[in-house]
């Protein structure tokens, strides 16, 4: 079977803090028989200035996405999901005219990774161990732009239960906010914190021993404040835990 | 923060404050349970219903009626007056609080009944008729609460959620010298139910909101949990009904539609423990009032037709979004500063605080109490898209100002990251250049302070510092090229 030619959109965020997702995030579809491209001329999508509501300088970042993407083939895959949700909800409004159609082709190109893998790839499991002894507790927090935005919540349950040497448990109130929201952490931080805390004090009472996200603004949120807070809770990036050989 | 920085309290005006910066822990607990009992009766209600198709429906009715406003209204009006109502045109709050007063003052009336209404928060007839000499008791128990209090409500459909038991129970030991126990739930009510009672009966005026009125036959519906509503609407020899234009709906398909979603989407619950339905006033013989009386609020109403917020008119006000609301949840209704909060309060309080002027936005700030997690939306009943006006209304707040530093700094991140090469740059500084200065900062990756623009991130939560190595870079070290 001839490999599938996929494009990565690897986002600001992972690029800049969390290179090893995008690492991985390669690794992982080339495991699945995908060809990676990787467009040099990609930069941000544009949503920290579209939700601080600077919809002119969310536009001139966004050209970037769509002149390093237009030209290529194939699905555009993202380890991300609030920047996927930015480029399919926001793009298509955002533009007018000629780029109006390009953006719409783009959008419709363009997946989060666990959406991707299970949709597009037909794999319900990809693998994957969490190092370690005995079962690791771990908590999904479903990113809300995947989860309202873009209606995805089975699609990472599904890669998650592929993995070994952890269980799943279920915190309360889980379908909250983690309290990021982007620019909102640094210009509202008092209320910022208090959403993390009740994130991180449900998981703990779950019996959580890690958290578990596929958004890496989430995840910088909630260690920043576990860390802090001198917590035992570990936080990974799901495609930390598909490495076949647990090497987290 | 811009915009909302004046408190205008008093007939005619919203309130408005600055909203919160931080959470209240004086109300939180309070909020998470009636949020939590919230989740788990819509949990419920949609399991008992087709909930998105249910949805649609709701939207489309509210639609159809804020499309077709100037007719719907223009048919309610002639049906109310055929069923011997009357009808008053408030353009304005000031308007409406006066319109009540005049009705008031003709009637003789020195006493009056008021049922639960966001509409006369918005226009503040509570103090409109305290300043006409006008003795007017709210007569729902929270909202009873909340007056004695000399407090403001916090939630659309549920005014005293941010109070516990215990702080009513203080109240009324205060009020009647009489010891309560906050256990002991059904004395706290015996006793609001006694003290009340006798103010029905002493009323001369009934005055509330609706929930909506239905065009065709002229109807106000009006749904209630306790029953006072159905005391305040027939009891008094006069009703005054006031509503936001937004309200009518064409015909009772609709009503019956709405009047279960309603309920749905604030309880759980697909009825209301009771429906009031007024059509004009009393008939010969008939039980009920001897006037009706409609005012009709527009109140920066019709300024919002067609535009990109026209959604926002589909609002039921069930107060759904406002317990699905993470935020609503950290700062309560009272965190937001308007009497309209959580996340609808924050789209249509700067709507409607222009009152049909476009070049003003006040309360401004209120679009930036979000997190756009879009739990508002999901729970919204008319499916009314709050994330992206919010995301629109934080622009044109911003274009309001357009000297504020976050501008410049938004301004000249986009310059930078607009190209590859600077955008490149930026990596390059922050992850290696930069780098002497951070490591005595950082520890696995992580450091404890973050300079501006990060600085309020390392407030509460440890950062994480740029790597020395992006994606990009690992990228063309190991393929090449890019």
């Amino acid at each position: 079977m001839p490999a599938r030619r996929v494009q990565l959109f690897v986002t600001c965020l992972v690029d800049l803090l969390y290179p090893a997702v995008g690492e991985r995030t390669v690794a992982l579809l080339e495991r699945l028989g995908c060809e990676v491209g990787f467009p040099g001329s990609q930069t941000c999508c544009g949503q920290p200035a579209l939700s601080s509501g600077y919809p002119d300088e969310a536009l001139k970042v966004a050209d970037r996405f769509l002149d390093a993407f237009a030209d290529t083939e194939g699905p555009i895959v993202a380890p991300f999901g609030s920047c996927v949700h930015m480029v399919r909800h926001h793009y298509p409004r955002l533009y007018d005219g000629e780029r109006a159609a390009i953006a719409a082709r783009l959008a419709a190109r363009t997946y989060e990774l666990p959406s991707f893998i299970v949709g597009e790839l037909g794999r319900q499991t990809v693998g994957g161990r969490y190092p370690g002894p005995g079962l690791t507790a771990v908590a999904y927090h479903h990113e809300c732009h995947m989860r309202y935005g873009l209606g995805v919540t089975d699609a990472p349950m599904s890669l998650l239960r592929g993995v070994t040497g952890c269980r799943i448990v279920e915190p309360a109130r889980g379908e909250l906010c983690c309290g990021f929201g982007g620019t909102f952490s640094l210009k509202l931080g008092e209320i910022s914190v208090a959403m993390a805390d009740e994130k991180l004090d449900t998981a703990l009472e779950a019996g959580a021993q890690a958290i578990v996200s596929t958004d890496v603004g989430c995840l910088m949120h909630l260690e920043g404040r576990a860390r802090r807070r001198g917590l035992q809770l570990r936080v990974h990036h799901l495609v930390d835990l598909l490495e076949p050989d647990g090497a987290l | 923060m811009t915009g909302a920085s004046e408190r205008e309290l008093g007939p005619g005006r919203l309130v408005i404050e600055p909203p919160r910066r931080g959470p209240d822990p004086a109300v939180t607990p309070n909020l998470h349970r009636a949020a939590g009992n919230w989740a788990t009766h819509r949990a419920d209600a949609r399991r008992r219903v087709e909930w998105e198709q249910w949805r649609e429906r709701a939207r489309d009715i509210r639609s159809d009626a804020v499309r077709n406003l100037p007719e719907l209204l223009e048919m309610l009006e002639a049906r109310v007056i055929a069923a011997g109502g009357q009808v008053h045109h408030a353009r304005n709050a000031e308007q409406a609080c006066a319109d009540v007063v005049r009705i008031c003052r003709d009637a003789g009336a020195t006493r009056a009944v008021k049922g639960k209404s966001m509409t006369g928060e918005e226009i503040g007839l509570g103090p409109a008729l305290a300043l006409a000499g006008i003795d007017a008791v709210e007569t729902d128990l929270g909202e009873y609460i909340v007056q004695a209090i000399g407090d403001r409500p916090s939630h659309i459909v549920a005014p005293a959620v941010h109070l516990s038991a215990a702080q009513v129970a203080d109240l009324f030991t205060r009020e009647s010298g009489r010891r309560f126990d906050p256990d002991d739930t059904a004395a706290l009510v015996e006793y609001a139910r006694g003290v009340l009672r006798a103010r029905f009966l002493a009323a001369d005026v009934g005055i509330t909101g609706i929930n909506l009125a239905v065009a065709e036959t002229g109807t106000l519906a009006i749904v209630e949990s306790e029953g006072n509503i159905r005391l305040t609407t027939s009891l008094p020899r006069v009703h005054i009904a006031v509503m936001g234009i937004e309200k009518v709906i064409r015909d009772w398909s609709g009503a019956a539609h709405l009047l279960q979603m309603l309920p749905l989407a604030a309880h759980g619950t697909p009825a209301a423990a009771s429906t009031s339905f007024i059509t004009g006033p009393a008939r010969d013989g008939d039980d009920g009032p001897e006037e009706v009386h409609l005012v009709l609020l527009d109140g920066g109403r019709s300024a919002i037709r067609g535009t990109p917020f026209e959604e926002a008119l589909h609002c039921i006000r069930c107060g759904a979004c406002l317990y699905a609301c993470p935020v609503y949840r950290q700062v309560g209704g009272h965190g937001y500063g308007s009497t309209y909060s959580g996340p609808i309060g924050a789209v249509i309080t700067p709507l409607l605080a222009r009152d049909g002027d476009a070049a003003e936005l006040r309360g401004s700030s209120l679009p930036g109490l979000s997190t756009l997690c879009g739990a508002c939306v999901e729970a919204c009943p008319v499916k009314i898209p709050l994330d992206d006006q919010l995301v629109m209304l934080r622009h044109l707040t911003h274009q309001r100002d357009p000297a504020r530093a976050e501008a410049a700094l938004f301004a000249a991140w986009a310059r930078l990251w607009s190209r590859p090469a600077s955008y490149r740059a930026t990596a390059a500084t922050a992850g290696r250049a930069l780098r002497p200065l951070w490591s005595a900062l950082a520890r696995d990756g992580w450091q404890r302070r973050a300079p501006f623009p990060f600085s309020g991130w390392t407030e509460g939560r440890d950062a994480r510092a740029p790597d020395p190595e992006p994606f990009h870079l690992r990228w063309r070290r190991v393929r090449g090229g890019g």
